[in-house]
């Protein structure tokens, strides 16, 4: 086995394997661990669900889909074209680079007769397709850099996989432009189709080659002589043209060559364009093995995804429904038009965390609920938050392109969290008394007081306070309570004497603050104009921020 | 006419049918609604930053300043926090310099030149009762509603500046422009409990019981809201409750947007109604044909 082969076979060995790994997590990763369904059952279930795509009518739409929503990516035409043209160009431009020039003695060979590299439209197409790629990488680049939020929410994973399409590709223009320069594989070529060893011979075409193919000899032949290039011609029409025409087709590639011109025959010494075919080589089979662990499974995950209706999954099957779950964040391209468009996205601006974006939210859920017993940096108190301040407007399901039902994800998740009694801190209020809560939240440190309206630390706020019991007898929460003392801890008037006394911490743990329903009623009615419900919102605030 | 429409958050998801009713009936009174891609108005973030929320509101009616627009929207609660945050905004300009700051970033800029309104002041102040009278062609007559207000869109009254915060009376007037009657009931400004949902739902349902025990006594058929989040309440969330904790009299809930197009002589399933059972007070009146009536039951 030579060293391609080899490479070759180890990469794809291990890309296959992991592969293979990733899809058994769609079937073994759970959302929600109550009604857990075991890996058999569930592989049964989805088969079920498969074999009955297979029903004329669904045929028909899961071909429709293929072709829409997969292959020509209307639903992301309609929503910005320029996005289109960027994956479009990644996609297509790769594809066509991996079947008819990756793989051409398998593909190419066979489909085309007289199939050479170095003919056009090939050689061209080659360029054609390596320049869209770049294209594509450029417009990828400029949208995470420029783009508001966007920019803020971008992984190594993302770069990493720009760089390594970008390294593949720079790569083989380069390999190529070292080729059109290298009077060796010139002295390779001659000695297979020219079969002759007289220098008589080769120096016509040598001279030929020099003007209009390229090529930098170590001694440069004349080419002012006419009469010279003229004979170099004529060996050419025998004995190359056939097989090769000239490189200025390659344009990306040629005028590259252009500029090593003036190093003249250095990088011939030491054969440049081999260790570029080797450079080249092992990137893509670094990116083949790399494929199943990076973002480029969405190969994969992805189209699966856009097969299935978004809202499709029948809720009341669990085990499709977990399994969906699971196809959807491994089919996450973090393309980041979810957190781009976040109905709650000023939210993490302001609080900072990023699962408050669903992007990152989705990832975050994906390493919590990872088989893996390591690597589990993620927080589930971040993961929680993120969780409770999404409102489920939908939009991110609405928008992802990759057709993951988001919504479904972050309901199921919300529901395993309230299993888990991870909970707003409206009800971990409950977990402790009022003066447990005040020696608790008092050690915490405030992390940014200035974001407040800072209406508890204002003596002038209470001030007018005569304790007259008006927002009491108003408040509907406390009409609702046989017993307010016992239900409540405090009363809202005892609340705003704390607040006189500068006895903030002792009202942070009061159910009479959480169990507030912002109705105003005591602010309004107060006739002093205390803000009441304002303080009250604020104590909230202050106590969410301790036990962050 | 032409206005921004917030919907808000809760009504594409959960509550469709608000979306469908006010685009129809608007529609139908020229108005006409511009979609912009706003985000969540911040009332739900209130609980935990004042700074998210007020941020999430400016950067609303900076969206629709950017457009020229005013803000409409048909859920009380957003109302209410696009107010109060515009309120901050003017208040306080440590608060505006650091919000427009952020707003910047992505080339927006809050200033005090954006009107909001909430769905019946479009109705009552932009279009007017008159002339929606004259569109009323199937009154409900003998219909007894009993408007359910909202708290966030009154108060602070100071803030939100929708109508007399103590003793509003824009709800029953625009009830009285469909033909139906409006009832007078004692907690008809209170909380309809929600705010409490799912934070302690317990105490959120046994507000609203109070509530529904309330407008019953009142002798209304129907209670009407105009509010996402108390319509939330009222129908979704009350259903879902086990028949045996439901003690109260079924006093089913319309939003005000429905009964009006209702009485424009639109048809149920024009106004989001088909999908679920309505009382039949509604129908029960005279003027509504009955093949309408069958559609409802199927």
């Amino acid at each position: 086995m030579n060293f391609y082969n080899t490479a070759f076979y180890i990469s794809l060995s291990v890309c296959i394997f992991g592969i293979l790994c990733r899809i058994s997590t769609w079937f073994f990763r759970h959302v929600q661990t109550e009604d857990r369904v075991s890996f058999f059952p569930r592989i049964m279930e989805n088969i079920g669900g498969v074999i009955s795509v297979f029903a004329i009518p669904d045929i028909f739409r899961i071909v429709r889909k293929l072709l829409t929503d997969v292959l020509l990516q209307l639903h992301i035409f309609r929503e910005d074209r320029l996005r289109w043209f960027m994956h479009m160009s990644i996609c297509y431009g790769f594809l066509y680079l991996l079947l008819f020039h990756a793989l051409d003695e398998q593909i190419s060979l066979r489909f085309f007769t007289g199939y050479e590299s170095t003919l056009n439209p090939f050689m061209f197409l080659r360029n054609l397709a390596g320049f869209l790629v770049l294209c594509g990488i450029g417009i990828a680049v400029y949208r995470r850099k420029k783009f508001h939020l966007l920019k803020k929410t971008n992984r190594k994973g993302d770069w990493a996989a720009l760089l390594l399409l970008f390294l593949i590709m720079f790569s083989g223009f380069l390999l190529e432009s070292f080729q059109i320069l290298s009077p060796a594989i010139f002295d390779e070529m001659v000695e297979e189709y020219m079969r002759t060893e007289d220098p008589e011979e080769i120096l016509p075409l040598k001279a030929y080659w020099a003007r209009d193919f390229g090529v930098v000899f170590p001694q440069a032949p004349d080419t002012d002589n006419a009469e010279l290039l003229e004979e170099g011609k004529g060996y050419h029409e025998e004995s190359c043209s056939f097989c090769h025409v000239k490189p200025d087709a390659a344009f990306v590639s040629y005028p590259l060559s252009k500029i090593f011109r003036p190093i003249g025959n250095m990088p011939d010494t030491f054969r440049a364009d081999r260790i570029l075919w080797y450079i080249h080589v092992l990137i893509c089979f670094a990116g083949l093995a790399w494929l199943p662990f990076s973002k480029f499974f969405h190969m994969v995950s992805t189209p699966l995804r856009l097969l299935k209706e978004k809202t499709e999954i029948r809720a009341e099957n669990a085990a499709e429904s977990e399994t969906a779950r699971s196809l959807g964040m491994d089919a996450c391209t973090h393309c980041g038009i979810c957190s781009q468009y976040c109905s709650v996205a000023p939210a993490w601006q302001v609080l900072g965390n990023p699962d408050i974006l669903p992007s990152e939210k989705l990832a975050s859920l994906k390493n919590l609920t990872s088989l893996l017993p390591f690597g589990k940096e993620k927080k589930i108190s971040g993961f929680a938050e993120g969780s409770y301040i999404c409102t489920e407007c939908g939009r991110c399901t609405e928008l992802c392109p990759s057709g993951i039902n988001l919504q479904d994800i972050w309901q199921a998740s919300k529901k395993e969290l309230l299993r888990m009694r991870i909970t707003e801190p409206h009800r971990q209020i409950r977990k402790h008394t009022v003066s447990e809560w005040a020696s608790i939240l008092k050690e915490k440190e405030e992390v940014s007081p200035e974001i407040r309206l800072n209406l508890t630390d204002r003596p002038e706020t209470f001030r007018g306070c005569v304790q007259c019991t008006i927002c009491t007898n108003v408040c509907p929460v406390v009409a609702a309570s046989d017993d307010p003392q016992s239900d409540l801890d405090l009363t809202p008037q005892q609340i705003m004497n704390l607040m006189r006394l500068q006895m903030k911490d002792m009202a942070l743990g009061a159910r009479m603050v959480w169990d507030c329903t912002t109705c105003y009623m005591c602010q309004e009615h107060c006739p002093q104009g205390v803000r009441v419900a304002d303080v009250l919102y604020e104590l909230r605030n202050i106590a969410s921020e301790r036990m962050r | 006419m032409k206005y921004a429409y917030f919907s808000g958050c809760k009504i594409p998801t959960h509550l469709p049918e608000y979306d469908i009713a006010t685009r129809a009936v608007l529609d139908r009174l020229g108005v006409r609604l511009a979609d912009l891609r706003f985000n969540c108005c911040g009332y739900p973030v209130r609980h935990r930053s004042f700074e998210a929320s007020a941020l999430s509101g400016a950067r609303n009616l900076a969206l629709a300043r950017r457009e020229h627009l005013s803000i409409v929207t048909p859920c009380k609660c957003c109302y209410g926090n696009l107010k109060h945050a515009e309120y901050w905004m003017k208040q306080r300009p440590q608060l505006r310099d650091k919000i427009n700051g952020m707003l910047a970033e992505e080339g927006l800029e809050w200033d005090d030149d954006v009107r909001v309104i909430h769905l019946l002041t479009l109705l009552d102040e932009d279009i007017g009762r008159e002339a929606l009278r004259s569109r009323v062609t199937r009154p409900l007559e003998s219909l007894k509603v009993a408007p359910h207000y909202g708290c966030h869109a009154l108060r602070p009254g100071n803030v939100v500046q929708f109508d007399n915060p103590l003793a509003p009376t824009i709800f029953e007037n625009l009830i009285s422009v469909t033909g139906a009657e409006s009832r007078d009931w004692p907690l008809r400004l209170e909380c309809c409990g929600n705010p409490l949902w799912e934070k302690n739902s317990r105490l959120s349902i046994r507000l609203m019981n109070r509530k529904l025990a309330n407008a019953a006594e009142s002798g209304a058929d129907i209670l009407a809201t105009a509010c996402t989040y108390c319509q939330l309440q009222f129908d979704k969330i009350r259903k879902e409750q086990p028949e045996k904790q439901r003690k109260v009299p079924e006093l089913a809930s319309v939003l005000y947007i429905q009964l009006l197009g209702l009485s424009m002589g639109m048809d149920a399933e024009q106004v989001g109604l088909s999908k679920k059972s309505i009382p039949d007070s509604i129908f029960s009146s005279s003027s509504i044909p009955e093949e309408h009536n069958k559609v409802l039951k199927h």
